[in-house]
């Protein structure tokens, strides 16, 4: 077989714990890390004889998911049944959505959405006598806490090319789902969760080679990575002349490798059907109002009016509106200074640098303070280079800006006969620079400023420094 | 013994519960009465009698009449085991919404009764625990799947009882008992705590021996939809107990497709004597059509094993009921269980209705019946544009004898035609006591059925009418009495 | 028509174990029952929508609001077995 270039061609099918208190079906509490079987009933054991009822709160997150994703919303949708057995599904079916979703279509930044469509989510399955993995216990122990929590299942159509584009696209459908406050949406708590279907065809093809379906990356390296490791695979497997087969695989991080997640014995036949316990849930315009009245400016919209409204650039606007909270003090600081751009600088650099994925929100540096700061550096209170030691304390302390940069006696020299004199001492010090100065030699001035802010301690400003220096020497600018 | 010397079993229910309001009858008497029948129930009738009275609530309307329960209600610390191996010794830790209601209201349970494995079945002879025999004749069933409530009333070992409707498991058996019962319009009575058999038709229903007594029970079982059950609804009136004597002006619909073929002759003679009888009291007697209706059964035996098999996966072995001893893998721990707890009637009916679900076949069968539940539906509302009621007799026959069709389930299922059609359609429908009739090969006379269907919602008219016709048809439901 | 093959396909996705003699018992029975029901399928339902609820009801949703859950020594009280505070189960993978 001659070698052809094959293009990867991805779809993402994620499923997000919705953020409501009770279960999907029941009045359970939702469970975060509490012990055992503590948040069950009747409805969430499958108990004979419990039927389910909707949480109209994981009706209304849904609708808010539809919303943002620009998805058509089914004036009616359905509940099915998907039959199967497994110990983590104690009614032997998971009540689910098919051919009746609550939302249809959609695209978020370039990526069709097939469809949005809420379901209930599966007990906790621990695999005891063992170091957790699955291989080799051979007991295993079901928790129904997490058993019926709300999910929202999105699934994307395969409009995603690389494992880059995915691990980025899902970045953005988290801050997303972040910012509508639909969901944690915390990989490593598993309620984000991603699963890829990949295939491969010759470049230039468009119909779809024959895809697997590759589970267990819970994380945004694992992402790249998994995707990779099977983009590589199947390449590998056509390459030599094979076929891909349809199958669930299931990524190792620990090793890379990719295996086969289903015993060859496990037929699927969902058998879907709709739920006889359930009845069609209509839309009504109050929910569709309530919904909308709920939506939140999402961080693409967000980042658009920073960058063309306040000329952020593409990047900072970005990093602003992914990271909601980072967006939302910039704008509270906002109100206090008119130095949009300056603001936006120092809460990307200098504030994320020190708080890293601290919510900003609770740190001793309230958005006025920051704002405060800024205004003091454009009005040359404060070099640029002193207000970061100045940041630093107010990140540690809080505090007013002017008083911090008194105590630490790091305000500007506004005195400009105490920094002419000093510019005097150093231009006399150095005779050989004032020489290449006046021959018209101006990079040499650069030294003699150097050591202007060395002998002030950055509190002087550099084109202050540069017009005294010219001056002393009778240079005209 | 009881403080009281007269046999206060021979009271209706609304009589007793009359008495208990006025201090000439003590509630703790009454449950004492019969719990002593009921111990030594000698149909196989009850999984379970309590041990006591319970105590006594004062100022319900009930007063305290004791409550038979078809064992698949789920009651809180007793057993509820649905007839099924499986669930041996089961005891749930809540209590079905209409038995909490009908306790609130005075009447507490006083047993479980044995029924068909989880409802399926026309004959009660698919229980786990055993057949259930018919107060009549010991050596025949007394219908299914709800025989064991139907037999304890027949037989006064409780003056009512509930039972479930999917496909006729009450009208049949109160036919075959010689009493009253009532399947009630879909989504009047909340099915929380119901072992389900099938979803989309599964109703609870009273039993009693006359009609009173029947709305009586019937109106403390509706009222406020139960928000545990998406599928319940409030009920939009009071229930009245009925008083009518005359069917003036009524307009009775036969369809011939119901009343005709395959009804034992003694049947049909009896359902044509009430027919006479009805005209004598003011209504008017006319054929109407169900065309659809030859096809009820098999969209029944499509939709109902369709939803048992998905219902049942829950019988796992995982959270509650039997496991298989021997099942050291997951696998086998389910196909063992499963095999070990479920009859054959059970098993038959999962891989019916598994194979009607599996992939390919879903459209030409699960699709299809949903489709001519339809067309069933339609049939009736047109036939009820021109009528009151459609009135059939209630079973085909007369209660057979023991292991008569247990050889051929098809013969058993072809049983429930006069009933599957109104279970389809989600519509109320009564069966009260319609005299005797000698059996095809001879013996003595069995009780017969008059099945009385209305549009939905229309339980207060079916009661009067049939009120109506069991004044004039004098039946004495306390006849057979041990 | 039903076969032996599809009774053993149906009975694996029902996980139901049957023994030789109910696997040639049922596939008899069934086929009956089948060859009764399939008389659906002479009828004319073309245009004519499936009913799966029989009384037209508005929406059943509930409100958001946590009720108490069962102690976790009722939940467990009916289980074959226990471990760990939890239904044990022979393991999927052993
Ligand atoms: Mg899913
Ligand atoms: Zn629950």
């Amino acid at each position: 077989m001659t070698p052809v270039d094959l293009e990867p061609v991805i779809g993402l099918e994620i499923h997000v714990q919705l953020l409501t208190r009770t279960k999907m079906f029941c009045s359970c509490a939702l469970s975060f890390g509490e012990p055992p079987n503590t948040r069950t009933c009747p409805v969430c054991l499958g108990l004979p004889g419990s039927l389910p009822v909707v949480n109209e709160r994981s009706i209304h997150l849904g609708l808010m998911i539809g919303m943002a994703l620009g998805s058509e919303l089914a004036p009616r949708s359905i509940f099915h049944r998907k039959n199967y057995f497994y110990p983590d599904l104690p009614k032997g079916y998971q009540i689910s959505q098919y051919d009746e979703p609550l939302c249809l279509g959609g695209d978020l930044d370039g990526v069709r959405i097939h469809r949005v469509h809420l379901e209930e989510d599966a007990a906790k399955l621990t695999h005891a006598g063992s170091t957790g993995r699955i291989q080799g216990s051979s007991r295993s122990v079901v928790d129904f806490n997490r058993g019926g929590t709300p999910l929202a299942e999105i699934v994307t159509e395969p409009d995603i090319r690389t494992a880059e584009q995915a691990s980025d696209w899902l970045k953005l459908l988290r801050a997303t789902l972040r910012r509508l406050g639909v969901s944690n949406v915390n990989m490593d708590e598993g309620s984000l969760r991603c699963d890829a279907n990949i295939s491969v065809r010759p470049v230039g093809t468009t119909t779809l080679g024959t895809k697997t379906e590759l589970k267990n990356m819970n994380s945004f390296r694992f992402i790249e990575r998994g995707i990779n490791a099977e983009i590589a695979r199947q390449r590998e497997v056509i390459e030599s002349g094979g076929k891909i087969v349809q199958e669930t695989l299931h990524f190792d991080p620990a090793t890379d490798r990719i295996t086969s997640l289903r015993s060859k014995e496990e037929a699927h036949d969902y058998r879907y059907f709709p739920d006889p316990d359930l009845i069609p849930v209509a839309i009504t315009p109050r929910m569709l109002d309530d919904a909308r009245a709920a939506m939140p400016e999402l961080p693409a919209a967000r980042a658009a009016r920073f960058e063309a409204g306040l000329g952020l650039t593409a990047d900072t606007a970005h990093q602003l509106a992914f990271r909601g909270e980072l967006g939302d003090y910039f704008e509270a600081g906002l109100v206090h200074t008119g130095h949009a751009q300056q603001l936006a600088i120092w809460v990307t650099g200098e504030l994320v640098r020190h708080l890293g994925d601290a919510d900003p929100a609770s740190s001793p540096l309230q958005p006025a303070g920051l704002a405060a700061l800024v205004d003091l550096i454009a009005a040359g209170r404060v070099t640029r280079t002193a207000a970061k030691d100045v940041l630093a304390e107010l990140v540690l302390k809080g505090g007013d800006p002017v008083a911090v940069i008194a105590a630490l006696g790091v305000g500007a020299i506004d005195d400009s006969d105490q920094l002419a004199g000093i510019v005097a001492t150093v231009v006399d010090a150095n005779p050989d620079a004032a020489e290449k100065i006046r021959a018209g030699n101006r990079k040499a001035i650069g030294a003699i400023i150097g050591q202007v802010m060395r002998e002030t301690k950055g509190r002087a400003d550099g084109s202050e420094i540069t017009r005294l220096v010219l001056d002393r020497l009778g240079v005209g600018d | 013994m009881t403080a009281d010397s007269r046999d206060v079993t021979r009271l209706s229910a609304l009589e007793a519960s009359r008495q208990v309001g006025t201090g000439e009858l003590d509630p703790t008497d009454l449950f004492d009465a019969y719990r002593g029948r009921a111990a030594v129930d000698d149909l196989n009738a009850f999984t379970w009698v309590a041990d006591g009275p319970p105590a006594p609530v004062a100022g319900t309307p009930l007063g305290g009449v004791p409550l038979g329960v078809k064992d698949l209600f789920c009651t809180q610390s007793v057993p509820s085991q649905a007839g099924s191996r499986i669930l041996e010794g089961y005891r749930p830790p809540y209590t079905a919404t209409v038995v909490d209601r009908l306790a609130a209201a005075g009447a507490p349970l006083l047993g479980k009764t044995n029924q068909d494995e989880f409802a399926m079945g026309s004959s009660n002879e698919n229980s786990a625990f055993g057949p259930v025999l018919n107060p009549w004749d010991h050596g025949r069933v007394p219908g299914g799947s709800s025989g064991g409530s139907a037999a304890a009333v027949a037989a006064g070992l409780v003056p009512w009882a509930l039972g479930t409707d999917t496909g006729g498991s009450i009208r049949q058996p109160a036919a075959l008992c010689g009493i009253v019962g009532l399947k009630p319009t879909y989504g009047a009575v909340s099915r929380y705590g119901m072992i389900a058999f099938a979803s989309s038709l599964d109703q609870a229903g009273p039993f009693a021996r006359d009609v009173t007594d029947t709305a009586l029970l019937f109106r403390h079982m509706v009222g406020d939809r139960d928000c545990c059950d998406s599928t319940s609804v409030d009920y939009p009136t009071r229930i009245d107990l009925p008083t009518a004597r005359r069917l003036d002006g009524i307009r009775l619909g036969v369809p011939a497709e119901l009343a005709g073929d395959g009804i034992e002759p003694g049947v049909l003679a009896a359902f044509e004597d009430t027919l006479d009888l009805a005209r004598s009291l003011g209504a008017t007697v006319a054929a109407c059509r169900l065309p659809h209706a030859p096809h009820a059964l098999s969209a029944y035996y499509v939709i109902a094993p369709a939803e048992c098999s998905s219902n049942l996966a829950r019988f796992d072995g995982v959270r509650f009921g039997m496991r298989a001893p021997e099942s050291t893998d997951l696998i086998s721990m389910y196909t063992q269980t499963r095999h070990d707890g479920f009859g054959p009637e059970v098993k038959r009916r999962i891989m019916l209705g598994t194979y009607a679900l599996s992939s390919g076949y879903y459209d030409a069968y699960y699709g299809r019946a949903q489709r001519v539940r339809t067309k069933i539906s339609d049939d009736f509302r047109a036939v009820f544009d021109d009528f009151d009621f459609v009135v059939t007799p209630t079973s085909p026959t007369v209660a057979f004898e023991l292991g008569a069709k247990t050889g051929d389930p098809l013969s058993m299922y072809l049983n429930d035609f006069c009933t599957v059609p109104m279970s389809l359609a989600g519509i109320p429908a009564i069966s009260i006591p319609n005299g005797l009739a000698r059996p095809p090969a001879g013996g003595d006379e069995l009780p017969t059925g008059f099945q009385i269907a209305g549009p939905a919602f229309s339980e207060n008219r079916i009661l009067a009418a049939a009120h109506a016709l069991e004044q004039e048809l004098g039946f004495d439901s306390t006849r057979v009495r041990p | 028509m039903i076969d032996r093959a599809d009774v053993l396909h149906v009975a694996r996705l029902a996980r139901l174990d049957l023994t030789e003699a109910e696997v040639t018992q049922m596939t008899g029975e069934l086929a009956k029952v089948l060859d009764h029901i399939a008389r659906i399928g002479e009828l004319d339902l073309d245009g004519v929508p499936p009913t799966s609820h029989v009384v037209d009801l508005g929406n059943a949703l509930r409100p958001d609001v946590p009720r108490p859950s069962l102690d976790p020594e009722v939940a467990l009280a009916s289980a074959p077995a226990v471990a760990d505070g939890g239904f044990a189960v022979p393991s999927p993978q052993a």
